[in-house]
């Protein structure tokens, strides 16, 4: 199953290594990346792949929101499946 | 692969412009729990309801989380009670709403509907138990929802039932009148009832349908309005094309979430209700598109124009993005659920005649409209007529919720919480119309030939 990972926030030294290791320790592999800073707000998709965690999407998706609280910023995991069928014919 | 702008617009219209499924409605077949003992028969709705739908809150909150799209309401409906209830009289008929409201609060859904009869043509004795236990079921239930279809294109208007269905809605009114008249809020008067429609409180599962069965309703007034708001003050062809991509993505939604509920709790999908429901909240709202469109307030002349626009273009948008498309489908014109329409009234801009003329060209009907408490039976019932009248000719569902409020009058402001909002009551006309609505009979299906 591919996830998509929005990272909304102040920008930060750190966010990107930060959900990268929580990723890493996790077995989860990043297929895609892309950033942007909007007046000085970070903004980052992921597309990955979790198909390869041994944990329920539910329990990442709760480290995700953890880590995000932390760091300071939003951090949202979604079902890669509700772009495709809203973008994709 | 799905560029970081689409899940931008996705992840936009989900948290700033409302965009949510409004309801997984599963559709619950009651026919083999008949049985001629009230116990056993109550036993055996109870047992159904419960099993069958004992995950569904569950999995539609865990979809929802997944996918992060709100899914707002789960909910049942069932079949037509009346056939179930029928030679159970009127006590069977209301110990039979209360097993459904313990029904509904077990499995945690906020609604049950189909607390129904279909009466188009005539009643049996079961309607007739049935129609007059509704107000004494629908005050002292909390979730069971009610309807009945007193008309149809195929059949003509059952008049005698639109003559009960004014008394009763003044005797639900009188039981639930420390409360708002809620009874009222939770009753629809229909012609032309959909067998699959997921939307309360005229949501009954139909008995051409299957076992069970999962409907979706979608909405999204905000994501539309703000759609538009990028199309400000372009040509009617870029509108209509602007309504139509908005609600191809908003429908994609729903389907995506109905396949994926039909496939975690084993039951088939049925249909999605491509509708355009509005709710309380600032950004949701019908009467905000049609600002948007170009009228100063939801009733100004071109309103009915705008919200022909609105249903069609929703319709060949939706089309297209799912597999079944059923229900009611189309803009609601709900006036307690929805604030633009509340200031409408209370600017002087709307009235109940324009939406009824509205109504000939939006999904449902008169919607959710409260009215003074002194409003004669008769009066509601030639309100229901009208309104049935327009369904028939037009070969289009059409329905009345409508609440007199006791004790209220024009200038007062009632108020029935949560997604069923507030509302102000508007005023009625005066004159009469007694002698017309104590006619009784039918009226006959309407020749649909010589279309003028």
């Amino acid at each position: 199953m591919k996830g998509i990972i929005t990272v909304v926030g102040k920008d930060s030294v750190g966010i990107i290594a930060k959900v990268c290791t929580y990723l890493a320790d996790e077995k989860i592999n990043i297929l895609d990346i892309s950033q942007t800073i909007v007046s000085g707000f970070f903004n980052m998709m992921m597309i990955i792949d979790l198909s390869t965690s041994g944990h329920k999407f539910e329990k990442v998706e709760n480290d995700l929101i953890a880590l995000g609280k932390e760091i300071g910023v939003d951090i949202r995991l979604q079902r890669e499946d509700i772009f495709n069928s809203m973008h994709r014919i | 692969m799905i560029t970081h702008h689409e899940v931008l617009e996705t992840n936009e219209m989900i948290q700033h412009e409302n965009l949510d499924v409004r309801t997984i409605t599963m559709g619950i077949s009651l026919l083999d729990c008949m049985d001629s003992d009230t116990e056993k028969l109550k036993t055996k709705i109870y047992d159904k309801i419960t099993s069958s739908a004992k995950d569904l809150v569950k999995v539609g909150d865990e979809i929802g989380n997944e996918f992060g799209v709100p899914i707002v309401n789960k909910r049942i409906s069932v079949t037509p009670i009346s056939l179930v209830t029928s030679g159970h009289g009127q006590k069977g008929c209301i110990e039979v709403a209360q097993t459904l409201d313990k029904a509904a609060k077990e499995v945690g859904v906020n609604f049950i509907g189909g607390y129904s009869a279909l009466v188009q043509k005539g009643s049996t004795k079961g309607d007739i138990d049935l129609v007059r236990s509704i107000p004494e079921a629908l005050s002292v239930t909390e979730r069971v929802c009610s309807s009945v279809n007193v008309g149809s294109s195929r059949n003509g208007i059952n008049m005698n039932a639109v003559r009960k269905m004014g008394e009763i809605i003044k005797e639900m009114a009188f039981l639930t009148k420390d409360n708002n008249a809620m009874a009222c809020a939770k009753f629809v008067v229909f012609c032309n009832a959909v067998e699959d429609n997921p939307f309360m409180a005229g949501a009954f599962h139909g008995v051409g349908e299957r076992d069970r069965v999962i409907n979706v309703g979608v909405s999204g007034p905000g994501v539309v309005k703000a759609a538009l708001e990028h199309v400000r003050g372009a040509d009617f062809e870029t509108l209509c094309e602007t309504v139509k991509k908005t609600a191809f993505k908003i429908t994609r939604v729903g389907q995506l979430v109905a396949l994926e509920a039909s496939k975690r709790l084993g039951v088939p999908f049925g249909i999605i209700d491509l509708s355009l429901a509005p709710t309380p909240a600032i950004g949701d709202s019908i009467a905000e598109i049609f600002h948007e469109m170009g009228l100063e307030h939801a009733g100004a002349p071109g309103t009915t124009a705008a919200l022909a626009i609105l249903n069609d273009n929703v319709k060949k948008g939706g089309v297209m993005a799912s597999s079944y498309v059923g229900g009611l489908s189309g803009a609601f014109i709900p006036v307690s659920e929805d604030h633009g329409m509340i200031d409408a009234v209370n600017a002087g801009a709307l009235s109940l005649e324009k939406l009824e003329a509205m109504t000939c060209v939006c999904s449902v009907g008169l919607d959710m409209i409260a009215i003074p408490g002194d409003t004669p039976a008769s009066t509601i019932s030639g309100i229901i007529a009208d309104e049935m009248a327009i369904g028939m000719v037009n070969n289009k569902t059409t329905a009345v919720r409508i609440i007199p409020v006791l004790g209220a009058d024009v200038g007062d402001t009632v108020e029935f919480g949560g997604l069923l909002g507030y509302a102000p009551i508007m005023p009625v006309n005066k004159f009469g119309c007694e002698a017309f609505i104590k006619r009784g009979g039918r009226i006959p299906a309407p020749i649909h030939s010589f279309k003028n």
